[in-house]
Parts: C-alpha cells; sequence; structure tokens
C-alpha cells in the first residue's frame, strides 16, 4: 500500500509512552519505542501555558542543551513550539552564533528571517538590548493573533521588581527580572495600550521561564 | 424509583459488537474482498480518494468495506487518517496536458488533434436493468489502441494559441493547504479549487446546476473532459532533483465560459476547472461551473446568486463536517433544553396569571379527555 | 498493506505543535477566537472534536482525564471520549471532579469548584457569539475587531420587548476581561457565573470552526444584560430527589407515561459525592407538583 510514497518508511515523529493501561489499542503500539520528544515537547508546552495563564509565576523546564547563546529553556520552547511554518528572528547575539542556525534548522527546520516583523518567534539573548516591541509583527485588529511571540533570556528573576495585574492574576502579583531595557515597563505599558494587538513575552532564566503576554499590566515598583 | 443511569460503556460495546456483525451480514455469503471493492466497485473507490483527499486505492476500499458502503462515513474514515500523515511538501504541478488518454471528450469542437475519445463511460448506454449481470459472466474482451504517447493539446490550449481564452498563468507564491492553514476569506482561487475538490459532489452537482438555471448563469460549454494517468513528481529538497511518485489517474474538466474584457483588453472566453481523483466526470463538471461562479467578483460580474457566494460555498461544501454536526443534534442535549423548558414554563406561567380568562393547556386537554 | 500506526494521543507532533501555538495566543487574547487548521478526527465533527484536540494536544502522561457530557460521567459521547484517550494516550481517567486535571464537558461546568491545577476544555458546536445575527465571517470578524457589539444588544433587547425575559437560556454570551463578547458554547445559564474568576484555566476547542479560545484563571466574564434587565442565573423551585441538593443544576427525568417526572443533578459525580456523605431527599409538600 501507499505506492505512491517514497516516504512509507519515514519514521514517524515524536513516539509516545511507555503505556500504561493494557488496552491501549495495539494500532498506538508505534509508541512504545523512542518515548522522550512527545513527552518532552508536551512537558515544555505546558509550563508555558501555566505560565501564560499566570503572568509572571514561574515554572522550571527540563532544558535541552544546545549551542550558546542558548539557554535550556529556550531551546527546549523552540524544539516543543517552532517549525517550518514558523519563522524565527535572531538578535545580535544569536545571529553571531553560526551554530545556533544549524541548531535549529537541523531540531525544528523553522526559516530564520531578516525582518523582526515577519517571525513567529524572536529569541532574544540580550535583553537589555532588545529592539522596541513596535519592530515585532503585533497581528492585526482583525487577527490579532498574528503576532510575533518574544523569547528573552535574561539573568535571573530577581533585581527590578514590578507589579502586574490582568487577566490570570488574583488581585496582583510581585514580579522581577533583570537585565531589562531601563524603560521595560513603558515598553510593556505600550504594549498593553494596543490590546488586543501586541506582543507575547516569555522571559528565560536557564531552566526558569515566566510569561508576560500582552493582556498584562506592568508597573514599575 | 429512578436511579442515575449506568451502562453507557457496556451499551456502546454491544452496539459496535451489533455493528460489526450487520457489516458481516449473513455468514454464508462470501465475504467481500478489498481488491473485489477496488475493482468492481471502482467508482466508489474514486470518490472515496477524492473527497477523502488521499490517493490509496486499498485505504479507500477498506473504508467503503468498513463503512458498510456508506460513501460519506468511508470519506471520514480516510480523511481521519490522512491527517495524522506527516506533510513532505507539495508535488510539483501536475502536467494534465500530458495525460496518457483513456476518455477524452469535446462539446465545443465536433474534432479536434487526437480525436474524440470515449473510454470507458456510462454516456450512451441504456439504463436498463442488465438481469445477465445479476449472474455474473464471461465479458468479452474490450477493442483497445495505443495512443503511441501521444500528447493531446487540450482545447483551451488551441483557443489560447488564438488569444480567444484568458490566461492560467499559476499564481507566484506558495501554493496554499486549507488542511495546514485555516481558511479565511476572502480565499484565492488556489484554496477555492482545493475546497471543492474535496467538497461533496452533490453539493456541488446541485450548486453547478442551479447556475444553469440562472442562479448566476456563466453560459458554460464543455470546453474538454479528459481522464487517464498522469506521473506524479516531487521536488526533494535534500536531494536537489525532482523524483518520481508514481502515476495516479485523473479527471480533469476545462469549462469554457463567456467572455470577459474590459477598455484595455479584448473579450476572451473564461474558465471554469474542475480536478478529481479517478473517474468522476459528474464531480469534475461540477466543480467546474462552481470554480467559474466563484469567480464572478474578480470579473466584475453582478453576484448575489448562491453558488458565486464564496463564503456560502465553501463553508458548507465538506460532507465530514456537514455530516457531523447534521448528526450531531443525536447527542444528548437535554441540559440546554432543560434550559428552555423552564424558561417556556416561566413565560406560559405569566401568559396565564395575565390572561386568566384562556385556559391552561392543562385544563384543556383534561376537557378534551371528557368529551 | 502496511497497519496505520499513530501518535501518543493520536495528533501528530506537528499538528500538536500548530494547536499549542494557538492555544498560547488564545489565553494572551482572552475571549479572542484564535483560527487553527483543525484535523479531521477519529470521531465526526460536533461531536467534540474541538475539544479532543485541545485535550490532546495539552495530554501528558501525568495527567488525569474526566469526561463529561450533560455533567454525567456516563452519557455515551463522554464514555467514548474517555475511551479515546485511555485508547490512545494510556492516561489515567476519573470520574471525580478534585481528582482530574484535565476536564473534557460538554454542555457544563461542575458543580465542584474547580483549582488551580486543573484545566476545563469545552466542546463548542459554534463560537462565533454573533453568528446567528450575522451569518458571515467577514462581517462578524470586522465587528470583533471594532468591538461594535451593539447587534446583540439589540438582539437581547427585542427578547425583553417580545418575551418580558431575555430568552437565550443557554450558550448565553459574556463579556471576557473588558473586551470580547464570547460564547461560552451551550452550557446553560445557570453555569454562567462559574466562568468568572475561576482558578483553573478554561479553554474552549471548536473543531468544524476551526477556532480556539480562552478564558485564562481570575479573569472578569460578565454576562451581557441591561441595567434593568440584570442577568438572572436559572434556579430551579426544586431539590435533587437523589441528595437533596437546592443549588446545583437539575435534569427532569420523566418517570413515567402519566405525566410523572423527578428531579435529579445533571452533575452526577457531585450528586454521588453528596449521597456518600450522607445526604438525601426530604420530601415537603411542595413538590408533590412535580409528581
Amino acid at each position: 500500500m501507499n505506492n505512491l510514497s517514497p516516504f512509507a518508511a519515514h519514521p514517524r515523529e515524536g513516539g509516545g509512552p511507555e503505556v500504561k493501561k493494557q488496552d491501549l489499542d495495539s494500532r498506538f503500539r508505534g509508541n512504545e519505542r523512542s518515548m522522550d520528544p512527545a513527552y518532552e515537547s508536551q512537558a515544555a508546552f505546558r509550563a508555558l501555558m501555566d505560565c501564560t495563564a499566570r503572568p509572571g509565576e514561574l515554572r522550571k523546564l527540563r532544558g535541552v542543551s544546545a549551542p550558546a547563546p542558548f539557554a535550556p529553556a529556550t531551546a527546549a520552547l523552540i524544539q516543543s513550539l517552532a517549525d517550518y511554518e514558523t519563522p524565527l528572528w535572531l538578535d545580535a547575539a544569536f545571529a553571531a552564533e553560526k551554530k545556533v542556525a544549524d541548531w535549529i534548522r537541523f531540531h525544528c527546520g523553522a526559516p530564520i528571517v531578516r525582518e523582526p516583523g515577519e517571525a513567529a518567534f524572536a529569541l532574544i539573548a540580550d535583553a537589555a538590548a532588545m529592539p522596541p516591541l513596535a519592530q515585532f509583527s503585533q497581528g492585526t485588529a482583525e487577527y490579532p493573533d498574528r503576532s510575533t511571540t518574544l523569547l528573552v533570556q535574561i539573568e535571573s528573576f530577581a533585581g527590578t521588581p514590578f507589579t502586574l495585574r490582568g487577566p490570570g492574576i488574583k488581585a496582583s502579583r510581585e514580579f522581577a527580572a533583570s537585565p531589562l531595557p531601563a524603560d521595560f515597563a513603558v515598553r510593556m505599558k505600550e504594549n498593553r495600550a494596543l490590546f488586543p494587538r501586541g506582543v507575547d513575552l516569555v522571559l528565560v532564566a536557564g531552566n526558569d521561564i515566566a510569561a508576560l503576554p500582552r493582556s498584562v499590566a506592568v508597573e514599575a515598583r | 424509583m429512578y436511579v442515575a443511569v449506568k451502562g453507557g460503556e457496556r451499551a456502546i460495546d454491544n452496539a459496535h459488537k451489533l455493528l460489526a456483525d450487520a457489516r458481516r451480514g449473513d455468514r454464508a455469503v462470501p465475504e467481500i474482498s478489498l481488491d473485489q471493492i477496488d475493482n468492481q466497485l471502482a467508482l466508489a473507490v474514486d470518490r472515496v480518494m477524492s473527497e477523502g483527499s488521499l490517493y490509496d486505492r486499498e485505504l479507500a476500499a477498506l473504508a467503503i468495506k468498513q463503512a458498510r458502503g456508506d460513501l460519506i462515513e468511508a470519506i471520514f474514515l480516510l480523511r481521519a487518517y490522512r491527517t495524522t500523515l506527516p506533510r513532505f511538501g507539495a508535488s510539483e504541478p501536475l502536467e494534465t496536458g500530458s495525460m496518457d488518454i483513456r476518455r477524452r471528450v469535446s462539446a465545443t469542437f465536433k474534432d479536434l488533434p487526437g480525436g474524440q475519445v470515449l473510454g470507458p463511460t456510462f454516456d450512451y448506454t441504456h439504463r436498463l436493468l442488465d438481469h445477465a449481470l445479476a449472474d455474473g459472466g464471461e465479458i468479452e474482451e474490450p477493442a483497445t489502441a495505443s495512443a503511441d504517447g501521444a500528447r493531446f493539446r487540450s482545447v483551451a490550449e488551441l483557443l489560447a494559441d488564438d488569444g480567444l481564452i484568458e490566461g492560467d498563468e499559476a499564481p507566484a507564491g506558495e501554493v496554499g493547504d486549507l488542511t495546514r492553514e485555516p481558511l479565511s476569506f476572502p480565499a484565492g482561487r488556489d484554496l477555492r479549487l482545493q475546497n471543492l475538490a474535496r467538497g461533496d459532489e452533490g453539493f456541488l452537482l446541485a450548486l453547478g446546476y442551479s447556475t444553469q438555471r440562472g442562479f448566476g448563469r456563466t453560459h458554460p460549454f464543455a470546453g474538454e473532459i479528459r481522464y487517464g494517468s498522469v506521473d506524479v513528481e516531487f521536488f526533494a529538497e535534500d536531494a536537489g532533483f525532482t523524483v518520481p511518485l508514481g502515476t495516479i489517474f485523473m479527471t480533469e474538466c476545462q469549462m469554457v465560459n463567456q467572455f470577459a474584457g474590459s477598455a484595455t483588453r479584448a473579450p476572451c472566453f473564461t474558465r471554469g476547472y474542475g480536478l478529481v481523483f479517478g473517474q468522476s466526470e459528474r464531480k469534475a463538471m461540477a466543480m467546474a461551473l462552481v470554480d467559474r461562479s466563484l469567480r464572478a467578483r474578480e470579473l466584475g460580474e453582478e453576484t448575489g446568486s448562491p453558488a458565486q457566494d464564496e463564503e456560502f460555498v465553501l463553508s458548507h461544501s465538506d460532507n465530514v463536517q456537514a455530516t457531523g454536526f447534521v448528526e450531531h443534534l443525536k447527542l444528548p442535549h437535554y441540559v440546554d433544553f432543560q434550559s428552555e423548558l423552564g424558561l417556556l414554563r416561566k413565560l406560559q406561567a405569566e401568559f396565564h396569571a395575565a390572561n386568566p380568562q384562556i385556559d391552561t393547556p392543562k385544563d384543556s386537554a383534561m376537557q378534551d379527555a371528557a368529551e | 498493506m502496511s497497519a496505520p500506526v499513530y501518535n501518543f494521543a493520536y495528533l501528530d507532533e506537528q499538528t500538536k505543535r500548530m494547536i499549542r501555538r494557538a492555544i498560547l495566543k488564545a489565553i494572551a487574547i482572552p475571549g479572542y477566537q484564535v483560527p487553527f487548521a483543525s484535523r479531521e478526527m477519529p470521531m465526526p465533527y460536533g461531536w467534540g472534536t474541538g475539544g479532543v484536540q485541545v485535550t490532546a494536544s495539552i495530554l501528558g502522561p501525568d495527567d488525569t482525564l474526566k469526561v463529561i457530557d450533560q455533567g454525567s460521567d456516563d452519557t455515551t459521547n463522554a464514555v467514548s471520549i474517555r475511551k479515546f484517550f485511555v485508547k490512545t494516550a494510556g492516561v489515567e481517567t476519573t470520574t471525580r471532579t478534585e481528582d482530574a486535571t484535565v476536564i473534557q464537558t460538554r454542555h457544563r461546568i461542575p458543580e465542584t469548584a474547580l483549582t488551580e491545577n486543573q484545566v476545563l476544555v469545552y466542546q463548542v458546536p459554534i463560537p462565533e457569539p454573533l453568528r446567528f445575527l450575522e451569518p458571515r465571517e467577514t462581517e462578524t470578524r470586522r465587528m470583533h475587531a471594532l468591538s461594535e457589539y451593539g447587534l446583540m444588544h439589540v438582539k437581547l433587547y427585542e427578547d425583553i420587548a417580545r418575551h418580558g425575559h431575555i430568552a437565550t437560556t443557554y450558550a448565553y454570551p459574556v463579556e471576557v476581561g473588558g473586551r470580547y463578547v464570547m460564547d461560552p458554547s451551550p452550557i446553560p445559564k445557570f453555569d454562567n457565573p462559574k466562568l468568572s474568576d475561576s482558578a483553573a484555566l478554561q479553554l474552549f476547542g471548536a473543531g468544524r470552526e476551526k477556532r480556539i479560545y480562552a478564558i485564562p484563571p481570575y479573569t472578569k466574564v460578565k454576562s451581557l444584560d441591561f441595567e434593568d434587565h440584570p442577568f438572572e442565573p436559572y434556579r430551579h423551585d426544586a431539590a435533587c430527589e437523589l441528595c437533596g441538593a437546592t443549588h446545583s443544576y437539575l435534569d427532569e427525568v420523566i418517570t413515567d407515561d402519566k405525566g410523572g417526572r423527578m428531579f435529579v443533578c445533571s452533575d452526577t459525580d457531585f450528586c454521588e459525592q453528596r449521597r456518600a456523605e450522607g445526604h438525601a431527599h426530604v420530601p415537603d409538600q411542595n413538590e408533590a407538583v412535580h409528581g
């Protein structure tokens, strides 16, 4: 069967779990071999989903080792979310390392673009020097989802203190991160003012992540 | 005393066992094989592949067997499998001009280079039930002739030579795929054609028919209908060259329609296009009629008929979606119904409080019973 | 013929990535319907394919899944979807609301308050709250873009003029986070107050219509109403005849062909737990009317 396809022997991506239940259908047994990719990417996504739903809350990921300046959590997130349908933009620090582009091509096949406005994801290693948020795609009034998500690497979730409010936050949440541009709260305020347009941010420090979606109000404390 | 019902799981299992039993039917009758379906119900296989968007005769035959001959159910089975397959990219555009022709007819010219090739067709058969077929028996070998690899130029190409019909250059950029990117409106012609190719034959047939009856007339002529095999090729990025994937059978319809022109361009015929897997002229022709109708705005024609309404046509053409939603009414809805019931009782109570002179339905029912 | 092989939780990884990206956008833009390239699923459109795709994309091996339809774990469609995930993902399942990490639902929100460790996934038939007022996607999209929701208020007001009440009893439209008007799926309006300020993340999947949307935890969700006609949640003037609950949504069960009927909790887990705790129905005279 499938005599049309030369790819019949192509291994399916992903794989699956060590089955827990005896009644798992035999058609799904193929998943017993390489277990990890489907689980790893589910775990990374689920952590980011929780973070996006609860802005400013921290989650620890099982990071993936990737060439510098990749933080392990950034690599795990990119592997779990990016593919040939999602153009990536690299900041100067990422772009300077040739190994980065090779790793991205090999692990997710995502195209790398020059224009930040064309990117689905932007990788930023030098947070303090990050470009203005307006340079990225903000989506349109009719399709606000057509926007860039920024993965911004920082040193730690400590330092500059902020207060967060908005959907996902009961009353308010104290939050801190550094380094960030000095006018970070102002930039986020401008981003918030565009709602429902705007960009979403994921901050990464090593294996830890937190999200600042466009819906969040960020105030310098 | 009422207790909350349990046992849904067993009920489902039992229903599925009954289904398997009904599917097999009388065990004294030999079980049908996939080869038999593929060979002897070939047009059903063609339709399932077409609307299932997957060219695989054996899987389509399996789907038909599993669906007990319910073709929409079979299409659904095939789609649900197709969607789990990894996508490697798009093939190179098919060269239908180089088709190995099994059938080719034109209604616009009495004869044309290559000639009219009737091939295997129901056309001109008398629709009289053939009792001889019921018992089987020997079938005479058909007369065949070799096409000697001749390339049959299409009628549209011949018209284009004289500048009588609009061009049909492929648009720049990557071709869309509505199975990867949800449809948004207005949709490009690539996505419209993909939608129609997957669309329900009956729905397109009715829409195409409606244009002939005046709901958005397009003055169509069947320029050419051809059926035969074409090669599928794929450009392999990693290898850097084009590899042949195999041969598939297709039906293509080039509809020639009334003119378009402008202050800067002389009038010429316009096109409607249909292309489906296997042999299905009805579907290919209906698709071509609807494709042309959906171009009304682009061609500056008056719009307002159902077949010209892109959002209406494209949103309702998919029989897998349609059958699912229509049949979902079988699912329990009692929670919402309870809400409606509550409101209705409240409205009735208010009505009767305000109109004491009018009998409540209960009263009148009792009266009826008494009478 | 090589037998088909499927991935963990049925969907291939590429599809899951696409759905996961849509889910993240949906959470970031509460109440906005994110288009996604919905796949054919091995169950029909309209039978929960959107919810199933969302669940399949978020589910991990450590999750415990609960599936309800009409509030019950044992309705045929709930059983079928639960079995699907047991078969394709091998996850643990439960009927107890508090033991579940992911709850997929059709038409109800559980009575038991949800927690921060839970995700509620709704199956949605028609995600567009404006659809029955304006059939065209091009138009409704523009109306959302401009926050032009006057038409919805006109519709609700016409109800009041005609019936004296807003005649929408389920799929009652809400405004999320002060911005988007959203269809909460056909839950009875009894459940609407539970949408607001929930501790749990709420995800909505519409498979046939190819939309995903979300309400993050602790987000204000307001049922549309008017100052002179405030939103009134539906109330039963009866108690559950099994557990005696007076504050839950009740199903009306016809008990004989002479008009006999009784009311029981729609949320079967809630009702069972109450009975296990010793709650029971205390008949009173008023309920004679329910036969």
